[in-house]
Formats: C-alpha cells, sequence, structure tokens
C-alpha cells in the first residue's frame, strides 16, 4: 500500500520511461540474441502504466498478499515485463543482461519460482485469464481487496480455453478481474494480407471478421475501448476499471488498440519483427526512433 | 466395502469441516465422482468450474497461489488428455498447491468404454517432475491418501477407481517411495498397485492352492518411487511380476523395468496389464476377463512365467 503515498508520476515521466523501456527491449534482445521484440513494444505503454501508477505493489514486498496481482499471459514477452520490473526496482536493470543465460532469475518466459514479483508463470498460451479469475475468486472469498489484471494477445486468443475462462469469470461476477487485451493485429505468422478491410498492416488481424468486443459483451463483461498507446487514457481507463471492484459484478475487459512493434521505424506493423534480433545499423536508427537523446538528457 | 470414490468424499467432508482452506472444484461430473454429497454438507467450500478442464486447472491454481487447497475433481482421463498442458505449467512447474482427484480411472468406468478408460494416466504423470501420485487399494487407503494429500504441500494426483474392490489390508502403513509387503514367498515376487491390487491378492490366493509360493509387495505411490526403492525390495528374487490396471508401457510395469535394468543382474520382468490396446464398453467381469486382469488371468499369468526357463520371453 506504499504507492498511495508516492505522489503519482506525471504522463510526461510515463511516457519517457516506456521510451527507455522500448530501448532496453531491443537492445537487450539484440544483444542476447533472444526474445519477442514486437508485443513487448506494443504492451510497453500500458506495462508502464501499470507498474507505475495503477497497480498497488511494493518493490520491497513482492509477497505482500494485499498487492494487486499482475498476470503476463502473453508470457513470450517476458522481456517487456523484467524490463519494467527493472525499471520500477524489483531487479537491478544491469540484470536484464542475465536475460535467457544459464542461471538467469529471467527466464525466457517468466517463471515465479525463479523471480521474486512474478505472479504467474506463463508461456503456453491461453492460461493466464483462469490463473487469474482463480485469484479473483479466492480473493472475494477471502474478503481481500485487491485487483488482478491479466494481459493477454489478440492471437492467444484463438485458444479454446480462454473462452473457458471468460465464460467462467462472468459466471461468477468477477468484478476485481480486469483482462486487457493488446490488440496488435498481428500474431506470429497468421493469415496473408488479403487487402481486405480486416487487413492490419503487413498481415490479416487474427479477428478479422469477427467483432471482439461484442463477444465479450455477449459473455456477459465490461469493454472498454482505448488507444494501447494513450498513457492519459490509459491511466483513466485502469483506475475506473479497477474501481469497478464490488460494483456490478462485470468483469472488465480492456480492447486496445496498439501497433505491433511500436515506436521504432523499421518494427511497426510488422509481423516479422515478432521477434528478431536487430544489426548495429538497426540498433542506431531506433536509437533516433525513440528520441533516445532526449529521454537520457533528462 | 466402500468403493473410492465415496472414501474420497468422506474423507474431504470431515477434513473440510475443520479445514476452510479445502475445496472441490467439480467439472460438472459431481454426481459421478460423488462431490455432490461434498457440495450439499459445504456450499462454500464448492465451486462448479463446469464442462471446462482446462480453465478448472487454471482457477485451481490461481486459487491455490493465495492459500487456498483446492481439489480439482472430475474423471482422470480429462485431466491427464484434456488438461495436461496447464496441469504441467501452471500446476507441476510452479510447484502449486493443487489436488487432482483421477476418479474413474483403469477399465471398469461403468461401461463407458475407451473414450473415458484412463489406461496412460500413470505413465503421462510418473514422467512429469514434480507431481506426486499415488494409486490407493481401497477405501480406506484413499482416505489415508486425502489426508496425506491435505498436509503435503505441492501437486498430487490420487488415482481412484470407480467401483469397489475387496479391501486390502495394508497395515495402515501410507508412505511416499514404498513398497508394503503383503505376502511372503518364494518362486515369484509380485507388485501390483491400486484396486488391481487386490484381484493379485486374490490370483496369489489361486496360485498357493496350485502349489506356486508368490511374494506380495503394492504400491500406493507410483512417485515418488525410487529405483532404489525397488531394487531392494526385489532383493535376490530373479522372476518379478508387475500387475496394474492400466497399460503395461509406463506405468508401474515400466518403473519396476527401469529400476531393475539399472542393476544389470539377470532378473524376468513379467509386465501384465492392459497391452498396446484400446479397450471396449462391456461389463467389469468381461472387461477383466478380456484384457487379462481378473484373478484367474493374472494367476495364469504368474504361473506361466514361474514355469517357464530364464531367458525365454512370457
Ligand atoms: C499454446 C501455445 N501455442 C503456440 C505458442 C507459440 N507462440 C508464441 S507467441 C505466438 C503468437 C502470439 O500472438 P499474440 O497473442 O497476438 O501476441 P503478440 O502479438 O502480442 O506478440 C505464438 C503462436 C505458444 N507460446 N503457446
Ligand atoms: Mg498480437
Amino acid at each position: 500500500m506504499s504507492t498511495a503515498t508516492k505522489a503519482r508520476p506525471t504522463d510526461e515521466e510515463l511516457v519517457r520511461l516506456a521510451q527507455r523501456g522500448r530501448w532496453l527491449v531491443l537492445s537487450t534482445v539484440s544483444r542476447k540474441k533472444a526474445g519477442h521484440i514486437g508485443g513487448s513494444l506494443s504492451a510497453m505503454d500500458m506495462l508502464v502504466t501499470l507498474y507505475f501508477d495503477i497497480l498497488r505493489r511494493d518493490p520491497s514486498r513482492p509477497d505482500d498478499p494485499d498487492r494487486d496481482r499482475f498476470i503476463l499471459s502473453k508470457g513470450h514477452n517476458a522481456i517487456a515485463l523484467y524490463t519494467v520490473m527493472a525499471l520500477r526496482g524489483y531487479l537491478p536493470v544491469e540484470e536484464l543482461d542475465t536475460f535467457d543465460q544459464g542461471d538467469s532469475r529471467l527466464q525466457g518466459h517468466p517463471d515465479l519460482l525463479r523471480l521474486p514479483g512474478l505472479d504467474a508463470s506463463t508461456g503456453s498460451l491461453g492460461q493466464g485469464l483462469a490463473v487469474g479469475a482463480g485469484m479473483a475468486l479466492e480473493a472475494r472469498r477471502r474478503g481481500k481487496d485487491f485487483t488482478t489484471f491479466v494481459m493477454l494477445g489478440d492471437g492467444e486468443h484463438q485458444e479454446g480455453m480462454v473462452w473457458e475462462s471468460v465464460a467462467c469469470a462472468s459466471r461468477y461476477r468477477l468484478d476485481n478481474l480486469v483482462a486487457i487485451i493488446d490488440r496488435n493485429g498481428l500474431q506470429q505468422y497468421g493469415w496473408e494480407h488479403d487487402g481486405g478491410p480486416d487487413s492490419r498492416f503487413d498481415r490479416l488481424d487474427p479477428w478479422a471478421g469477427v467483432d471482439l468486443c461484442a463477444v465479450y459483451r455477449g459473455f456477459g463483461w465490461n469493454v472498454v475501448e482505448v488507444d494501447g498507446h494513450d498513457i492519459p487514457a490509459l491511466r483513466g481507463v485502469f483506475s475506473a476499471a479497477k474501481e469497478r471492484r464490488g460494483s456490478n459484478g462485470r468483469p472488465t475487459v480492456v480492447m486496445a488498440t496498439t501497433n505491433k512493434g511500436r515506436g521504432v521505424s523499421f518494427t511497426e506493423g510488422q509481423y516479422k519483427w515478432h521477434n528478431g534480433v536487430a544489426t548495429d545499423e538497426q540498433l542506431a536508427q531506433a536509437h533516433i526512433d525513440l528520441g533516445m537523446d532526449r529521454v537520457e538528457a533528462q | 466395502m466402500t468403493s473410492q470414490r465415496e472414501a474420497w468424499v468422506a474423507e474431504l467432508i470431515e477434513l473440510a469441516g475443520r479445514d476452510d482452506r479445502v475445496l472441490v472444484l467439480d467439472g460438472d461430473l459431481g454426481t459421478s465422482t460423488k462431490a455432490s454429497d461434498f457440495a450439499a454438507i459445504y456450499p462454500g467450500q464448492f465451486l462448479q468450474m463446469g464442462i471446462a478442464e482446462q480453465n478448472l486447472v487454471g482457477i485451481a491454481a490461481g486459487m491455490a497461489s493465495l492459500g487456498a487447497v483446492p481439489w480439482v475433481a472430475t474423471f482422470g482421463v480429462f485431466l491427464t488428455q484434456r488438461a495436461l498442458d496447464q496441469v504441467r505449467m501452471l500446476v507441476a512447474q510452479t510447484g502449486a498447491n493443487v489436488k487432482f482427484a483421477g476418479h474413474y480411472t483403469g477399465l471398469l468406468n461403468g461401461g463407458s468404454g475407451k473414450t473415458h478408460q484412463d489406461i496412460e494416466d500413470l505413465a503421462i504423470l510418473r514422467a512429469m517432475p514434480g507431481m506426486t501420485v499415488i494409486v490407493p487399494a481401497d477405501g480406506a487407503e484413499t482416505r489415508a491418501a486425502v489426508r496425506w494429500a491435505v498436509e503435503h504441500t505441492g501437486p498430487v494426483y490420487l488415482r481412484l477407481a470407480r467401483d469397489s474392490e475387496k479391501e486390502v489390508d495394508t497395515g495402515g502403513v501410507l508412505q511416499p517411495d514404498h513398497l508394503v509387503e503383503l505376502r511372503h514367498g518364494k518362486d515369484v515376487t509380485v507388485i501390483s498397485t491400486g484396486v488391481q491390487t487386490a484381484r493379485t491378492v486374490a490370483a496369489l490366493d489361486l496360485l498357493a492352492d496350485r502349489g506356486v509360493s508368490a511374494r506380495h509387495l503394492h504400491a500406493a505411490f507410483l512417485k515418488p518411487l525410487s529405483e532404489r526403492t525397488v531394487v531392494d525390495a526385489v532383493g535376490e528374487a530373479t522372476e518379478v511380476v508387475t500387475v496394474e490396471e492400466h497399460s503395461v508401457r509406463g506405468g508401474l510395469g515400466g518403473l519396476v523395468a527401469e529400476a531393475i535394468a539399472s542393476i544389470g543382474r539377470p532378473i524376468r520382468v513379467t509386465r501384465v496389464g492392459l497391452a498396446d490396446t484400446w479397450s471396449e464398453s462391456a461389463p467389469n467381469d468381461f472387461l477383466l476377463d478380456r484384457y487379462g486382469l481378473s484373478p484367474e488371468r493374472v494367476a495364469e499369468r504368474i504361473q506361466a512365467a514361474v514355469g517357464s526357463p530364464l531367458g525365454a520371453a512370457t
């Protein structure tokens, strides 16, 4: 509960943190030659907003039973989560260099047995929402007042298990559960661009032809749409979602429209940058794209 | 004679009264598994999760992370086949304190046939690091296993049968990595597990009348059950037979064969169980006879092993 006493960061501070996070993701992945870039960059503004403004969590007490929970169900973007946790003080920023190396706490996919501060182990897609719903259920049984946030990918929603959990959360009226969809319009490979209205970027949207918001609404969820890169808007939407706990019995989904590979000219909207290793020249370009000179001067 | 499902729910009803961490999460099979008896007494500790086994396992992992002790109750086949990835990543790989009640395992599931017959679960879960696998012989051992599982922190799979078998006198001992000696004998060492132990007791009674002296060991824990324990228990024997209501591949028979291979002594291991085949729906007696698990059929296999020279396949 210590974050309540801290002054809230400004929007500008959050924007700078997100740019710094993007740079750390891209440079770490390129140095270690491992990790997923596109979805890490699309999720970065949301992760920074959550960890620096929304989640009631204290890095010095990672096991606090009353902390808000956060599950990165799209666990392939572990490097984005580790980066934001490092910026927030859960681990030294230098430790990012151990990512995916032997004996590291920073496994290729989040491993809660290795790194304090992780609330779930993920990697096999589709499973995080069920765990979050279980936390929300038990929180209610124990009279706990925290909120559980789960971030999923849009491609990940092709997993049938996601829909089992969507139905279950509604049935149990889990208004202490918030799903966040990083709707970046791409998955790993997906479908070829067909020139139609459902094609986003260089491939077809994972949910082309389906009104995902209406589907969630049909399942009884409270649906909020937002630009996943608009930090002031995200702050408002996430805060409001938290406030619905104990209100109307509907779980909330934040449908965040994002750009996969956001912020770096050569990765934006490119399915091939789902994962990848940037060359030195590309890193130099990214440094410029992200305005790192300005960010680092602050 | 109490069936294992009745024993399971009776023990849980007893524990839940003094421990509100204990929950039952149902996959819409409460009337089969007898979880309905629990729901009637402890509605606040019973959660219906519907026909969605993957979510069921995930919910349990989430609840366990806050200190609950959830029992996931469905047919074993749906845990180890439909929800295996969830069992693996969310429970075994995190050490989550989730208990799995795998009901209606083996061949005898009330006539449901091969879709529901769980004949590979032991092979699958025995290969899974971090899992504990208990295969009780009867109702009394089931109750002890439920108590043990709740006291133990970490994942447990409890393999349960639908129908009751004769009770087995295991001496009230239930401990991991242990084989209980049920009978002394010199011609052959027979190791069995689960409800097949009662049928093996009957088979060895038949053999005693036919002049075969068999030693009998019962394995309630298939995991942990170390190679050392198996090798020590086998001792100087050269003729070993395993018996289980499970495929002969990868379960108790696989475990014993692996252990014995590691010592490089000439010992024959005859694995009695379901050959590499699917079964079918039929009355219990028909299935046990057809698939070689009735006392008479088990006795025949053991007698054939004892009567053939070492070096020959049985
Ligand atoms: C069950 C499972 N199947 C396949 C994969 C391999 N995989 C990793 S990421 C990915 C694409 C995910 O797309 P999306 O959910 O849209 O994530 P994002 O675009 O945010 O990276 C796939 C297929 C996996 N990790 N888990
Ligand atoms: Mg995507």
